[in-house]
């Protein structure tokens, strides 16, 4: 290992480790895959006996387009955003996206993440065609829904495990107007919130919502519902929606900035900024799909410490007021979050480890604090209680016992795993923590 | 519309820079020494660059300079014609490396200074031909002063950056436009497993900077800017200074 080097999160937590970057995947190092590394937790971060990844966002060549079917073919490294700059203009855009467009093809079905379209397109994974892997004994196949389909569904959430994504092939969908016709609406409390939300699933393509998760009692929950459309050629105007200019954080921010006050006081400006009840126009697919993309570093603002990113699904079982008692939970800890984001989740996908189901899924940032474990832990109890479970691709804190109880289906993924990789090459400082790896 | 051709076009700045080029309209034709990877980065272009974008490619190789000029002849007919010729291909290796191999040695000085000299005498013959064009060189921050970790790389494009100076003067009244490209430390795959120093660049980054240049005709360009700054403060410091320091 390299003197001085640490390899870390999105949530800036960092680990002794480096990456090696290279453009040619298949002779790369049998070892983790990571992409631009906007996992918040460990899920990208090597295992500490071996602390090195493969960065793979130079390997992002295009293989093939097929402007009639829109079907793309691409190395593993490819960005959204990449993909969104060439394509969107020439009226193209992703199937499933993500809050973030600074994400690696590789990236999307490892975590098979999913977007604001959840409840009607389901994740990123249930579109993919192919992947070309390159697999522990070092062969490289191709596998998809129709094809080696066990280790198919495996690598899709599979969090880079079962192998190295090399390509992947997916199809562009046609969108009528790069714009998006949007409605917003405040909402007072989180039951409220949570019917709107339900409702608005039925009419639009794209629902999510803000929430603060700060105030207690009558105004617990309190928030805004958006909903979206792709607009019709009639409703748009005939200029392309250029991209925002990102501005960088200077620096990692002192801690104290991030007070309870400062965030009781933003989570109080976000919701009256929106004074009208309820809103509606054209807005750019940059600020509608990539509320993670205004500034670039935004994790620097936690601070030296970092922070975690918690995100659960509640089952639609568990009830509407299953939110409201897990934000029972998560208030009465004083848990500062600038921006909870909550959103109804369509059907489970057949990935093994695919995190959204047909409920109602929370996320939060959490800087981290002397207390966070603690307060993951109380988090993760009530989730148990309700059926729910959370998202890999955010955890860092999460004890392997609450995520065996949460996850029934880790047994038939690690099967598949085992009989691809039955010496664990391919294993995260993640894989080590919560499904029992060997360091 | 113009028409480049990029020796060292399917990898890290070059790949960056041909991208940035189709995306705006231009034809490009690719030169390298592997066939297949050309051919990989050519549907890549083809598939980001606007619709009707030529893309060619034709193989070349440094170490060969028997393929130098054809391999100029069939890019400029495949895109009947040729306005500038960019090289960002080099071979690099730490001075541990050269020091310890003079095979190695001697490799990496022919193709960082007398062949990419030659590839670019062939070029510059074919551009004053057409009366004039552009003729775009990656050398290097390394080639600006000796430095303990730089000697024998930094020679050879100490040399290839001065040999680009006197093309400019040479050859600038007859329509040839020289730009010489002095990138700092950019995170390509070539600069893989070196320590990151302070103001590393990013290839897109490069890349911009560079079209800015080469559409300005800037005779020396450094990549990202800063390091214009930086090497302006290494060349002042005394010798006796660059004998203490390690970089």
């Amino acid at each position: 290992m390299r003197v001085n080097e640490r390899i870390g999160g999105w949530g800036r937590q960092f680990q002794p480790g480096h990456e090696v970057l290279t453009e040619d995947l298949e002779h790369a190092p049998r070892v983790l895959f990571r992409g631009l590394g906007r996992s918040y937790g460990d899920s990208s971060l090597p295992p500490p006996g071996n602390p090195v990844a493969v960065n793979t966002t130079r390997a992002n060549r295009i293989i093939d387009f097929d402007e009639s079917t829109g079907v793309l073919r691409a190395e593993a490294g490819l960005s959204l955003r990449d993909i969104n700059l060439t394509y969107l203009h020439r009226g193209w855009f992703l199937p499933v996206t993500p809050g973030t467009q600074y994400v690696t093809l590789g990236g999307a079905v490892a975590a098979d993440v999913h977007g604001k379209n959840h409840h009607v397109d389901g994740c990123f994974g249930q579109h993919v065609t192919r992947l070309k892997m390159r697999v522990a004994d070092g062969r490289v196949l191709e596998c998809g829904p129709d094809l080696e389909r066990e280790l198919f569904l495996a690598t899709v959430a599979g969090m880079g495990l079962t192998g190295q994504i090399l390509e992947v092939e997916f199809p562009l969908r046609r969108i009528p107007t790069p714009w998006i016709w949007q409605e917003t609406e405040r909402v007072p409390d989180i039951d409220a919130y949570v019917e709107k939300l339900t409702e608005a699933a039925h009419h639009w393509p794209m629902t999510m919502g803000w929430i603060d998760c700060l105030s207690r009692g009558k105004h617990m929950g309190r928030g805004i519902v958006m909903k979206g459309r792709w607009a019709q050629a009639h409703e748009a105007p005939d200029s392309f929606p250029g991209e925002l200019p990102q501005p960088r954080l200077p620096f990692e921010f002192p801690e104290f900035l991030l007070s309870p006050l400062t965030v009781k006081a933003f989570n109080f400006a976000y919701y009256w900024k929106h004074l009208p009840q309820k809103r509606e126009g054209l807005t750019s697919p940059w600020t509608f799909f990539y509320p993670l993309d205004v500034a670039r570093d935004w994790n620097l603002m936690y601070g030296r410490r970092g922070f975690t990113q918690y995100q659960c699904v509640l089952p639609r079982e568990a009830g509407p007021a299953a939110a409201r008692r897990f934000l029972e939970v998560l208030t009465a800890r004083g848990g500062a979050s600038f921006l909870c984001v909550i959103k109804d989740c369509g059907p489970e996908s057949a990935a093994f480890l695919s995190f959204p189901k047909r409920g109602i899924s929370i996320a939060l940032d959490i800087p981290v604090r002397d207390d966070t474990q603690a307060l993951i832990d109380a988090l993760n109890e009530q989730v148990l209680k309700e059926g729910g479970r959370i998202y890999l691709a955010k955890d860092a804190y999460t004890r392997p016992e609450h995520f065996r109880a949460m996850e029934p289906r880790l047994e038939r993924f690690q099967d598949v795993r085992l009989r691809w990789d039955p010496n664990l090459v391919f294993r995260s400082a993640q894989s080590v923590r919560l499904f029992g790896d060997p360091a | 519309m113009k028409r480049h051709v990029i020796l060292g076009g399917t990898r890290g700045m070059g790949r960056s820079l041909a991208r940035k080029l189709v995306a705006r309209g231009d034809w490009v034709a690719l030169l390298g020494r592997d066939g297949g990877e050309l051919e990989k980065s050519a549907a890549d272009l083809r598939a980001r660059g606007t619709p009707g974008v030529r893309v060619a490619t034709a193989v070349c190789d440094l170490e060969r300079p028997e393929t130098f000029r054809p391999a100029l002849e069939a890019s400029e007919q495949a895109l009947e014609g040729l306005d500038t010729v960019i090289v960002t291909a080099a071979l690099f290796a730490t001075q541990d490396q050269l020091e310890a191999d003079p095979a190695l040695a001697q490799r990496v000085l022919s193709v960082d200074f007398a062949n990419t000299v030659l590839f670019c005498e062939e070029a510059r013959k074919k551009l004053l031909l057409r009366g004039g064009g552009t003729l775009c060189v990656f050398s290097s921050v390394a080639g600006d002063r000796g430095r303990k970790p730089v000697v024998l790389y930094g020679a050879a494009k100490a040399g290839l950056s001065a040999y680009l100076e006197g093309l400019d003067h040479r050859f600038k009244s007859q329509g040839l436009t020289t730009v010489c490209v002095k990138p700092g430390f950019v995170k390509t795959q070539m600069t893989e497993g070196l320590p990151v120093p302070p103001f590393a660049g990013d290839p897109d980054e490069v890349a911009d900077t560079v079209i800015e240049g080469l559409d300005a005709g800037t005779p020396v360009v450094y990549a990202p800017p800063i390091w214009r700054v930086v090497m302006g403060a290494i060349k002042a410091m005394p010798r006796f200074v660059m004998r203490r320091v390690n970089f």
